[in-house]
């Protein structure tokens, strides 16, 4: 165990340092404009901290909502990046581990013992070095060894990733909140059949509108996937016209949405924050302009979001999961938000 | 009458080598009707080089697009292509015209002629002492219906294919993007060109079958043949079963289209996962089909400049014949993101690993092969080398790949585009220069320059490695693929790409210079002119090879091999 924490803090520090790396390329040069923009937002408080004081002040029932800054670097790509994105659900870390850890190394070594044999043999093996060719062209020995070595390796490669298949296709507990995503031809729904059943339209927005906002162009969306972090929860994709993928590389998750049928899988996300992703089957010609943003946020705060949709509801099943469910949620409120909640 | 017969006979043939008078057939005939292999394999080098100018072409176009976030370029060249004034979405339709010819011609007409078409027809008679192919006719049959096939495939980008004009699918041509999601015959002209090449390649596949079981010289047991002539009858067995399967689903996607059926269509009870299911039980065997007879080329070339006979020869034949039967049964791993059942992915993950042992049994002995030689390192024998590395890198990301559940974040992205190209545009095509520079003398009479191929060589070595490498970068950053337009943050390695892309170029170039210069000014090649190591039966014969070889039969030697 202690030998894996160890791999996977190495595995961390070499991301952070090609990371700071390009950062620091970024900085120096000055050259893309983008890796300036998504910085600024540091500086100032997080935009999530406002909507917490609104949520106290505002009634409870008509629920609030701001749209959460994205924090630069997270669930998003760097420039110049050249590893995974960091991860942020339990099988993400796990299949960044097996790929990191048992993977990378295990390809390396085989990518360097090629070279280094090749490089062996023309420099002992060329004309002048070895005039007269041997004639050996056979060595069972040898060649069950390199049968067998590779089938060990293959062995110990596919044991925990198949366990990693196993965690992956866990089901969502009972209870669990449930995202109907819908593909269409070019823009993704949301639809939350436990909440009352509203569909969340999400369309990209203009690369100028997402630098104001302080997002990253090509990738920031209207209306953002909504869902609560820490806690498992149930996507469902399907397609409306041609096949989409929703695809978020942070929660290393894809699942096709393919018409005239539902895909299911659980997806954790550990903690509140913006992750962006792409479609990932092509379904046409805007297939590049269909980006996903799934924001992660506090149970309390989910709800609070919500009650902003209309026709939204928090229903028992939610209130069962372990949240601070600010006082009550009546029964009776579904109804009072959807005659009153105007689609904000 | 009695003269004739000894006129005709051994003797008169062997003056007319000597003196090159070879009754060639007039102009038209002779490559119009051809049914000679040698002119028809190199009617399919000639249409292979060709179709690899455009799809290369179509590649820069690509690249060129990639170079900066944004779109620059796909209006202009919409423009050149007859739509004036393009809209934004017919700009972007262009794009996904781009990828879907780039991969179909690419995989259709330049690697699988050049490789099967070119070579096989080439030399697979000659190594093993046949005078022609079994179905010589039938053999012309298959050029032409390869050569329409292309031109099918041209048009359709001339013709409306719903958003805008040319077939917008992918070379994977899915449901239902490719039936409800494409109005207008540029697809169904699209699917048509696969239709024929697709007819052509199993008549090719036959013949090939034939001629290697019946037609091999006295004394060549199927376990004496040169590994070149195993692979191509492991790959005709490949093509024989794989093609029947897509021609199936695309014509089921014709009767989608235009008849009213709804086998991929959930409104009628259809499903458009069975069409992918149907497409990569084609789809694996198919990248095999690409590789495998440039393993049997590679083989060739590291025995001939090693001058030792190939390691673990059994092994190495029975390896292709172990990589072509695990590829008819782990052709999912394609699809690891529609949606399997957990167990279907577990054993798809598994027997795709698989197949990393024969490969690893074939690099080995690649090497193997090499140690204790006296090597010299001749044009192809330096692209053979530059094969082994190139191929094991995208080997081994295909065993990243392989993993279902590491594969759930690769799936679609730039990280699949490197790994494929590192196996077939750095592989497929690194043998094919390979074997272009190791028979190009046999087949022309003249030398080539070995100076311009080594030159060649670094500089394509160089702009491949830069144009794909980075691609593992973006794909692990989580860039997906078919975008014509991306996040800032992909743009650093997406440059760098698309500055490979001009070094490639570059070198494609230097190809083309060292053709002209060995056609102007090459000096004549003998009959076995890279020395001992080459053994094999078409370095018995002058270059190029008299129109028609081995009228008496070669009888191969048993000595070595004494019962």
């Amino acid at each position: 165990m202690s030998l894996a924490d160890t791999a996977r803090t190495a595995g961390k520090a070499l991301r952070t340092f090609g990371r700071t790396l390009g950062v620091a390329f970024a900085l120096t040069f000055g050259t893309a404009a983008m890796a300036a923009a998504p910085a600024a937002p540091v500086a100032v408080a997080p935009v999530a901290a406002d909507s917490t004081a609104a949520a106290q002040t505002a009634p409870v029932d008509a629920g609030s909502y701001t749209p959460m800054a994205p924090t630069p670097g997270k669930g998003m790509p760097v420039d110049k990046g050249w590893t995974f994105q960091d991860q942020y659900s339990p099988t993400g870390e796990e299949a960044l581990f097996m790929h990191d850890v048992i993977l990378m190394p295990v390809i390396v070594a085989i990518s360097v013992l090629v070279l280094i044999l090749l490089v062996v043999v023309a420099a002992k093996f060329n004309k002048r070095a070895n005039p007269v060719a041997s004639k050996t062209s056979h060595n069972t020995l040898i060649e069950v060894v390199w049968t067998l070595v590779p089938v060990l390796i293959l062995v110990v490669i596919a044991v925990p990733s198949i366990r990693l298949l196993a965690h992956q296709y866990d089901p969502a507990p009972k209870g669990a909140v449930t995202v109907k995503v819908t593909g269409y031809q070019w823009y993704w729904g949301y639809t939350y059949p436990d909440n009352g059943g509203f569909e969340v339209i999400s369309n990209m927005l203009p690369d100028e509108e997402a630098l104001k906002r302080g997002e990253p162009a090509q990738l920031a969306v209207d209306n953002r996937m909504v869902v609560p972090a820490g806690e498992p929860i149930r996507i469902q994709t399907i397609g409306s016209d041609v096949i989409h993928a929703f695809a978020v590389p942070s929660l290393w998750f894809k699942l096709d949405a393919v018409p005239g049928r539902i895909n299911e899988k659980v997806l954790m996300i550990k903690e509140p924050g913006v992750y962006y992703g792409q479609c990932s089957e092509l379904c046409g010609a805007r297939h590049g302009y269909m980006p996903i943003a799934v924001e992660a946020l506090p149970r309390d705060k989910f709800e609070a979001w919500v009650k902003t949709q209309p026709g939204g509801t928090v229903g028992p099943a939610e209130a069962a999961a372990p949240a601070v469910v600010p006082a009550a949620a009546p029964a009776e409120a579904p109804a009072a938000d959807a005659s009153t909640a105007p689609a904000a | 009458m009695a003269t004739i017969p000894a006129n005709e006979g051994f003797d008169a043939h062997d003056h007319a080598h000597d003196h090159d008078h070879d009754h060639k057939p007039a102009f038209f005939a002779r490559w119009f009707m051809s049914t000679n292999h040698k002119d028809i394999g190199t009617l399919y080098l000639i249409f292979a080089i060709f179709a690899g100018i455009i799809g290369g072409a179509v590649s820069g176009m690509m690249r060129a697009e990639l170079a900066h976030p944004g779109i620059q370029y796909l209006g202009y060249f919409a423009e050149l292509l007859g739509t004036a004034t393009p809209t934004f979405d017919q700009q972007l339709h262009l794009w996904n015209v781009l990828i879907t010819a780039h991969g179909l011609i690419m995989v259709f007409f330049m690697v699988m002629p050049a490789i099967i078409g070119g070579f096989g027809n080439w030399f697979v008679p000659l190594m093993i002492g046949a005078p022609d192919m079994a179905f010589p006719r039938m053999n012309n049959v298959s050029f032409w219906l390869t050569f329409v096939g292309f031109l099918s495939l041209m048009f359709s980008a001339f013709m409306p294919g719903g958003t805008g004009q040319g077939a917008g699918t992918g070379w994977t041509v899915y449901a239902p993007l490719s039936t409800s999601g494409s109005v207008g015959p540029a697809v169904d002209f699209a699917i048509f060109s696969l239709h024929l090449s697709g007819a052509g390649t199993i008549l090719g596949a036959i013949n090939f079958i034939t001629t290697i079981l019946n037609m091999r010289a006295p004394g060549m047991t199927l376990h004496k043949m040169p590994l070149f002539v195993w692979s191509v009858l492991v790959t005709a067995f490949l093509l024989l079963l794989a093609l029947p399967v897509l021609a199936a689903a695309i014509t089921m996607l014709l009767t989608d289209r235009n008849f009213g059926t709804t086998f991929f269509d959930p409104a009628g009870g259809g499903d458009p996962v069975l069409y992918q299911h149907l497409f990569w039980f084609f789809g694996h065997p198919e990248v095999y089909i690409m590789i495998l007879p440039g393993f049997g080329i590679i083989s060739q070339i590291i025995s001939t400049f090693s001058k030792k006979p190939v390691f673990g020869y059994l092994g190495m034949a029975y390896a292709m014949v172990a990589i072509g039967v695990v590829g008819f049964i782990v052709w999912a791993h394609h699809m690891y993101t529609t949606g399997l059942d957990v167990n279907t992915k577990m054993y798809f993950t598994a027997a795709t690993m698989v197949i990393a042992v024969p490969t690893g049994i074939k690099i080995f002995s690649w090497i193997a092969t090499m140690w204790g030689g006296s090597i010299e390192f001749k044009s192809p024998m330096i692209w053979a080398i530059g094969f082994i590395f190139l191929f094991t890198v995208g080997g081994v990301t295909g065993v990243v790949l392989a993993n279902g559940g590491v594969d759930d974040n690769l799936h679609d992205t730039y990280y699949v585009v490197a790994h494929f190209h590192y196996v077939l545009s750095l592989g497929a095509v690194t043998s094919l220069f390979a074997g272009f520079f190791y028979w190009f003398p046999k087949m022309s009479g003249r030398m080539h320059s070995e100076f311009l191929s080594h030159l060649q060589f670094v500089i394509f070595f160089i702009g491949v490695n830069l144009i794909f490498f980075p691609m593992h970068f973006l794909g692990v950053q989580g860039m997906p693929r078919r975008y014509p337009d991306y996040a800032v943050a992909y743009s650093y390695w997406n440059e760098i790409a698309s500055y490979g892309y001009v070094v490639m170029a570059g070198s494609m170039v230097i190809f083309f210079v060292n053709i002209a210069y060995a056609f102007l000014a090459g000096k004549k090649a003998e009959g076995n002119y890279w020395g001992e190591g080459a053994t094999t039966l078409e370095w018995t014969l002058s270059s190029p090879p008299p129109f028609h070889q081995f009228e008496t039969l070669p009888v191969i030697d048993d000595a070595a091999h004494a019962h």
